[in-house]
C-alpha cells in the first residue's frame, strides 16, 4: 500500500547478479535497504521475544497448577500453592466499573464534540483531552490516593448508599481503598481514550450521509442518533475496546487505590487485588522459582488477554477509518 | 401530529444538553484533579528539589536531584535505543516493505504497543536484570527503550506516507537513486513530523512507572555510570506517595508536578511545531 509501484527496488536495471549487488552495496543502495530490514526484523523478534520469555519463565507454574490456576483463590508463598482468581476477579471488576461510567460520559462527550458542538469549541476541547490522556498513571495515583478517595468517603459513597444501598454491591465498611475507588480512577484515566478516538471516527462519517438525513427532515440529534452514530459504530466499539485493553493492564493507578488484599467481595466497596498491582508489588520481592513463575504466568495471562482485545479493537477501528489503526 | 414534533424538538435539545454536560464533567474533572496537582505540587517545590539528595529517613527536607539524573539517564538510553529501531523500521514499512511484510511488521508494532508496560518490565528483568545480578540503568534503559519501538515507528511511517509522490517521482527523474532519494528529498520533507513525533514518544515513557519497579529500582543516593540501580522521577511519586511521613507526601507532589510540567510542556511543544506545517497525515496526526 505504502510502496511506491514505479520505484520498486526490484524493477532496478539488473546485470549479473552478484555483481550488480556488490555494486549496490557499494552504492549504499543495498547497505540502506538491509539496515531498515534489520530495524524492522527487530521489532518481529523483540515482539516474538515477549512471548516466548513470558511462556517458557512460567513453564513451572503452567505444568504444576494448569488451567486450576486461574480457577482457585489460594496464594501461599510458603506452601507453595498458586491460585490467581482474586487477582483475575478485581482486574475484571475495576475493568468492568472503568467502562461502565467511561462509555456513557465518553461517548457523550464525543459526540457532543464531533457533531454538536461548533468546530472551534470542538477542536479545542479534543486538543485539552487529547492532552490529558498524556498524564502519566503515577499521578492518577497519587491524586487517586489523596484527592478522589477522601471524596468518595466524605460524600460520593454515603450519597450512593442512600440511593442504593439496598444492592449488595454498595455494603459493608468503605476503608476508602477498594474496587470502587481504583474503578473511579481507572474511568477518569480512560476516558480520553474514547473520546479522542471516537470523536476522529465520528468525523471521518461521510458530511453526504448527514445531508441526506437532514434533507429529509431529521434535525440535529436524530441524524446523529440514527444516521451518524450507528455509521461510526464499529470505530466507537474499537474505541472503547482499546479503553478496555488500557484498563486491563494498568499498574501504578490501580495498585495505590485498590488496597492490595486477595479477596472476593461482591460489594464494590471492599478493598480487593488486581493481576497487575500483584505482580508490581512481589515480583521483587518473590523468593523460589515457582513463585517467580507464578507470577510471571500472571504477565503471560495479562499479555494474551490484551494481545486478543487490542486486536479486536484495531480490527474495528481500522474498517471505519484507516486513520484510527495508528491512534 | 403536533406532539410529535414536540417531542422530537424537546429531544434533541434535551440531547444536546445532555452530551455537553458530559463534556463539561470530563473538562471538570481532568482540571480540577489536574489543578489540585498543579497548586499542591507548585507550593511544595522548593530550590532544595533539584539541588539536593533524600534526606535520611526521618529527617524533614532534601531534595531529588538524584531522581531527576536519574530519570535524565534512563531516557536518554532509552531514546538511543527505541528512536534508531523505531525510525529505520518505519523507512523500512514505508519504502521497502511489501504487501506481506508491511502487514507482518504493522500487526508486530500495534502487539508491542498494546503489551502492558508491567509485562514489559517483567521481560526485561527476565532478559537484564537476572543475567547481569543486579537492577541498572541501563536495564531501565532497555524497558523503556522498547517501550519507544512502536510509536516511533507508526508516527515515522504515517508522515513518510504523507509526502507527495510528485516529490519521489521528481528525485528519481533527477537520476538519484532510491535511498539518495529517500535520504535526501523524502526524509526532509517529513522530518518535522518525524521529530514532533519523536517527542511526543519521549513525553510518553517519560512518565511511564511500571516498568521501572523492576529493573532501574530506586536509589536514595546517586548512581554512577550505568551499572547501578537509579532512582527516577515516576518511581520516587510512587514509593514516596506511600510511604508514612508527611514530608515524603510533599516531595512526592512536587516530583508529580515536575512530571506532569515536563510531560505536557514536551505535547504542548511538539503539536505547537507540528502545526506550523508540514506534510500531515490524512486526518491530523
Amino acid at each position: 500500500m505504502a510502496t511506491t509501484p514505479t520505484l520498486d527496488r526490484h524493477t532496478l536495471p539488473s546485470g549479473g547478479r552478484v555483481r550488480s549487488f556488490i555494486k549496490r552495496l557499494r552504492a549504499g543502495e543495498e547497505a540502506a535497504y538491509l539496515l531498515t530490514l534489520a530495524a524492522a526484523a527487530t521489532i518481529l523478534l523483540i515482539t516474538s521475544l515477549i512471548f516466548y520469555e513470558l511462556y517458557v519463565q512460567s513453564a513451572l507454574s503452567r505444568h504444576k497448577f494448569g488451567f486450576h490456576f486461574l480457577f482457585t483463590q489460594t496464594w501461599n508463598p510458603v506452601t507453595g500453592d498458586f491460585g490467581a482468581l482474586p487477582y483475575v476477579y478485581g482486574t475484571v471488576v475495576t475493568s468492568v466499573l472503568a467502562l461502565i461510567i467511561a462509555i456513557p460520559q465518553g461517548l457523550g462527550s464525543a459526540i457532543f464534540l464531533a457533531e454538536l458542538a461548533p468546530p472551534k469549541i470542538s477542536d479545542a476541547l479534543a486538543f485539552l483531552i487529547e492532552l490529558l490522556a498524556a498524564v502519566p498513571s503515577v499521578i492518577f495515583g497519587l491524586l487517586g490516593m489523596y484527592v478522589l478517595v477522601p471524596i468518595l468517603q466524605s460524600s460520593v459513597v454515603p450519597a450512593l448508599r442512600t440511593v442504593f444501598g439496598f444492592l449488595p454491591v454498595f455494603q459493608g465498611a468503605f476503608y476508602g481503598v477498594s474496587y470502587f475507588a481504583a474503578g473511579v480512577v481507572l474511568s477518569i484515566m480512560i476516558v480520553p481514550f474514547i473520546v479522542s478516538i471516537s470523536r476522529e471516527v465520528l468525523l471521518a462519517v461521510p458530511q453526504e450521509q448527514r445531508e441526506a438525513s437532514l434533507a429529509v427532515g431529521a434535525n440535529r440529534w436524530q441524524t446523529t442518533w440514527h444516521v451518524v452514530v450507528p455509521y461510526a459504530l464499529k470505530g466507537i466499539m474499537g474505541s472503547i475496546f482499546l479503553a478496555l485493553a488500557r484498563a486491563l493492564g494498568e499498574t501504578m493507578a490501580v495498585t495505590m487505590v485498590i488496597g492490595n488484599v486477595p479477596q472476593i467481595k461482591a460489594s464494590l466497596l471492599a478493598p480487593g487485588y488486581s493481576i497487575a498491582a500483584v505482580i508490581a508489588n512481589e515480583f521483587t520481592e518473590a523468593v523460589g522459582d515457582l513463585y517467580t513463575s507464578a507470577l510471571i504466568e500472571l504477565g503471560l495471562v495479562l499479555f494474551l488477554v490484551t494481545f486478543v482485545i487490542n486486536g479486536l479493537a484495531r480490527l474495528m477501528i481500522m474498517t471505519t477509518t484507516r486513520q484510527g489503526a495508528h491512534s | 401530529m403536533k406532539s410529535f414534533v414536540f417531542r422530537k424538538k424537546a429531544m434533541n435539545i434535551l440531547m444536546i444538553g445532555l452530551t455537553g454536560l458530559c463534556t463539561l464533567m470530563t473538562g471538570a474533572i481532568l482540571f480540577f484533579f489536574l489543578g489540585y496537582l498543579v497548586s499542591r505540587g507548585a507550593s511544595s517545590l522548593n530550590w532544595a528539589f533539584f539541588t539536593k539528595l533524600p534526606a535520611p529517613v526521618g529527617e524533614i527536607g532534601g531534595g531529588m536531584a538524584n531522581a531527576i539524573v536519574g530519570s535524565g539517564k534512563v531516557l536518554l538510553l532509552a531514546t538511543l535505543i527505541g528512536v534508531p529501531i523505531g525510525f529505520l523500521g518505519g523507512v523500512y514499512l514505508n519504502e521497502y516493505a511489501g504487501a506481506t511484510m508491511a502487514f507482518v511488521i504493522r500487526y508486530a508494532t500495534d502487539l508491542l504497543n498494546g503489551v502492558p508496560s508491567i509485562v514489559i518490565g517483567i521481560v526485561v528483568y527476565a532478559l537484564v536484570v537476572h543475567p547481569m545480578g543486579h537492577f541498572s540503568t541501563f536495564a531501565g534503559g532497555v524497558a523503556l527503550g522498547i517501550m519507544m519501538i512502536p510509536i516511533s515507528v507508526r508516527s515515522t511511517e504515517e508522515f513518510l506516507h504523507a509526502v507527495p509522490m510528485s516529490l519521489r517521482e521528481a528525485a528519481i527523474a533527477l537520476g538519484a537513486s532510491k535511498w539518495k532519494a529517500i535520504v535526501t528529498v523524502i526524509i526532509p520533507a517529513a522530518i518535522r513530523g518525524i521529530v514532533t513525533g519523536t517527542m511526543l514518544d519521549f513525553a510518553r515513557v517519560a512518565g511511564e512507572t511500571a516498568p521501572l519497579l523492576f529493573t532501574a529500582l530506586g536509589n536514595q543516593f546517586w548512581s554512577p555510570g550505568w551499572n547501578h540501580e537509579t532512582a527516577t522521577l515516576p518511581f520516587v511519586v510512587y514509593t514516596y506517595a506511600l510511604s508514612a511521613y508527611q514530608d515524603w507526601h510533599r516531595q512526592a507532589w512536587a516530583a508529580g508536578f515536575v512530571l506532569l510540567m515536563l510531560v505536557l510542556g514536551i505535547n504542548v511543544t511538539a503539536r505547537l511545531i507540528l502545526s506550523r506545517g508540514s506534510y500531515r497525515p490524512s486526518g491530523g496526526a
